[in-house]
């Protein structure tokens, strides 16, 4: 399949290109940038006047629910999601069910996503035998079938001493571990920030300590065992602060935040809007700020949409029993446009919390537009705005936060590995 | 929390579900109409027509006996049928969700449910997914809200002390815990009481409790001083010992109201407890009985303000 895309402004931010022109792809990989390797003949034209082709997206965390949890979501339904969204690679965490905990799951999930349309998926292994905190899993064997990474999910790590242990088994294989900052007592029953609006409405509330006494333990132990460390899903401006010294001081740590963080602050949850209810809580506007600047600051390195689809049954629900979680691969980019443009960042520097920086901390191909590189592309219409809906989201999670509200900025296809695996309405 | 949920769009009351937002005048409103029942009915002794043909269901999800009677005798004295439903032991044991429940409960002809639940929410989710005709009444959810307990407190402030802008008044315990003292507040603060004070340990107190609108006192000696309404909140047995209380003795040697405590506010102080009391742990027994408590005069109000909220809601 040879595919050129017409007049797009391409994006790289990868190597700062920023111009329109034209993309040529063949067999699975891009061949030309601007100018057609000699010879070639496509068999397919996008006319892409108007459109933004950057790589395509790289996603950090996406719950595509399998195995075992197929009754909420599955590997098709979320995998179509993803590239609707225009993700082209994702990173799946362990919380399936059993958990991703050995080498045949990772293998049958990677031959289910192999065999099907969509972005490429990287597993992360569970670091403990069952997610249960007790044993260590066979890092070595789960690296060779195919995990790029190891991580507790949201699963409770009560045990510093396995925290430790595993941070120094995983150095050894020089493998990386992505660590949820929670401490288990301080956040138990919590369902949302202890601040204002819990006081107000008496949720049981998840203080601050919680994250940053369990960031701190994680930073100690990075660096007494040289683990590699990603920080997932930071919540509070005290976080911010320091991981921004952790790095200052040449800690190998890197960090991500969730989409919905970006935007969002405890004031939602004040209608117990159940899509609202998200682990680790939506905090106070202040650290909702601080979260905002620390992704311009690069402290905070990457923006993933902590997809987590979740099925009405738990989300019609009293919001304090209600399961957390809010569907989000196709509200990351727009979301993620969003608030670059409220930043006052270029296009490039806005993607690339979003493509080159999660792929370059994965480890994994795509998230750059090169000459023989692999074909991923997002196209998006920066300047079309969508409601979003049940109807308009392809998730079977239909449990966003912005439900009901509009977004700017659509995806038109989605290219990975040089084929259309998305192409949106009227195209 | 949107006002629309409980309002209608000409500013009557179709549920209630909280006295966070609920408007003044709505809220004078209720009182009015509770003065006007106990007179003419509760002391009286007369029964109303006002709901008659009604189904009034109520859905405790919680055990309470004192809550769901006095809902209860409410809704008999207006003449409604009344059906109680302890849902804590069946249906939700047995997995069905709460919207089933409600469904299958609304397809028994119900016109208005009393609903009490251990989740904060549940009043607002059931609200929001009834059929336009069905009203809920909250009757406690989770930590969150009791507004019926907060209007009939009001009711009994009004009485006996005519009006609030010129009041002080504390409130005594387990803020953190109690959706009794949350709506209290809401209410306290939205009829123009200048000074709410909140005291008790920092333990059983929300960390941004000033954000509602109160002053922290730790030391009940200073928070109860010149107070012209106290308002005590129930302990729960459970948070006694452990890591919110090392003991109900000690608690009461530093919280528990007694009458030397009580020499601290203003003569004519009231005192106000929403029961049922633990004497000897929040509340001395001299207090409890004593000629400033009010208490059994909330009861009796109580009805008559749950007589208001079911013949309103009727109307809207």
């Amino acid at each position: 399949m040879r595919t050129h895309i017409c007049n797009a402004r391409v994006i790289d931010p990868a190597s700062g290109l920023d111009a329109v022109q034209d993309v040529f792809v063949a067999a699975g990989c891009i061949v030309g940038l601007g100018c057609a390797p000699e010879g070639y003949v496509a068999n397919r034209t996008i006319d892409a006047t108007g459109l933004v082709a950057c790589p395509g997206l790289v996603d950090m965390a996406v719950r595509l629910r399998e195995p075992g949890l197929e009754y909420v979501a599955g590997l098709e339904s979320e995998m179509r999601a993803s590239a609707a969204g225009g993700i082209t690679s994702l990173a799946c965490p362990p919380d399936t069910d059993p958990p991703l905990d050995e080498p045949g799951l990772i293998e049958m999930l990677k031959f289910r996503a192999r065999n099907m349309p969509g972005p490429r998926v990287y597993p992360v292994g569970a670091l403990s035998w069952k997610l249960e905190g007790q044993r260590l899993t066979e890092m070595g064997e789960l690296h060779e079938a195919g995990c790029i990474a190891f991580s507790h999910a949201d699963a409770p790590l009560i045990d510093t001493r396995m925290l430790f242990h595993a941070m120094e088994y995983a150095a050894s294989f020089g493998l990386p571990l992505w660590l949820r900052a929670q401490d288990f007592h301080l956040a138990r029953n919590g369902v949302a920030h202890d601040g204002i609006v819990s006081a107000r409405l008496g949720f049981p509330a998840i203080p601050v300590p919680a994250e940053t006494i369990a960031l701190q333990t994680i930073l100690m132990l990075t660096r007494q065992t040289g683990c590699r460390v990603h920080i997932a899903r930071i919540s509070t401006r005290a976080a911010v602060e320091m991981v921004r010294e952790a790095k200052a001081d040449g800690l190998p740590v890197t960090c991500d935040v969730g989409v919905y963080h970006l935007h969002l602050s405890e004031m939602d949850v004040a209608d117990y809007d159940a899509n609202c209810h998200i682990i680790p809580p939506l905090r106070s506007q202040r650290d909702r700020d601080a979260l905002r600047q620390g992704v311009v600051d690069g402290v905070i390195d990457a923006i993933c949409s902590d997809h987590a689809p979740v099925d009405d049954d738990a989300k019609e629900r009293p919001f304090q029993e209600s399961e957390p979680g809010a569907t989000g691969v196709e509200l990351l980019l727009p979301l993620t446009l969003k608030w670059g443009a409220e930043m006052g960042l270029s296009l490039p520097q806005t993607l690339s919390r979003i493509t080159c920086i999660p792929a370059g901390i994965m480890g994994v191909e795509g998230g750059s537009l090169r000459i023989d590189g692999p074909a991923d592309l997002c196209l998006f219409d920066p300047e079309t705005d969508w409601r979003v809906t049940a109807d308009t989201l392809l998730s079977l999670g239909k449990n966003s936060p912005w439900l009901g509200r509009e977004v700017l900025g659509r995806v038109r296809y989605t290219v990975i590995d040089g084929h259309v695996d998305y192409a949106g309405e009227g195209f | 929390m949107k006002p629309d949920l409980q309002l209608t769009p000409d500013g009557r009351l179709r549920h209630l579900l909280t006295l966070d937002g609920l408007p003044r005048g709505v809220i004078n409103t209720i009182l009015d109409r509770a003065q006007t029942l106990l007179e003419e009915s509760v002391q009286a002794d007369q029964k109303l027509d006002l709901l008659r043909g009604k189904s009034v269901f109520n859905l405790f999800f919680e055990n309470s006996t004192r809550t769901r009677t006095t809902f209860e005798i409410a809704a008999k004295r207006l003449s409604a049928d009344v059906v109680n439903l302890n849902i804590g032991v069946s249906s939700q044991s047995k997995g069905e969700t709460l919207l089933d429940t409600v469904a299958n409960l609304a397809a028994m002809q119900a016109d208005m449910f009393v609903v009490r639940h251990s989740a904060a929410g549940a009043a607002h989710l059931i609200a929001r997914h009834a059929a336009p005709n069905i009203h809920v009444i909250n009757a406690g959810d989770g930590r969150s809200a009791h507004p019926t307990q907060g209007l009939l407190d009001m009711f009994t402030i009004r009485h006996f002390k005519g009006a609030f802008h010129n009041l002080r008044i504390a409130i005594v315990g387990d803020v953190l815990h109690s959706r009794v003292a949350r709506s209290q507040i809401h209410a306290l603060t939205t009829l123009g009481c200048p000074e709410v004070r909140v005291i008790g340990p920092r333990t059983l107190m929300p960390r941004d409790v000033s954000a509602l609108g109160v002053q922290f006192y730790s030391r009940m000696e200073e928070g109860i001083k010149d107070v012209d309404v106290v308002m005590m909140l129930r302990l729960q047995n459970e948070r006694m010992q452990g890591d919110l209380l090392p003991s109900a003795g000690e608690y009461y040697k530093h919280w528990g109201l007694t009458p030397a405590k009580l020499k601290l506010a203003k003569p004519d102080a009231i005192v106000l407890h929403p029961g049922p009391m633990n004497r000897g742990v929040e509340i001395d027994s001299e207090v409890a009985d004593g000629h400033q408590a009010v208490i059994l005069h909330q009861v009796t109000f109580g009805i008559a303000v749950r007589m208001a909220v079911m013949s309103l809601l009727a109307e809207a």
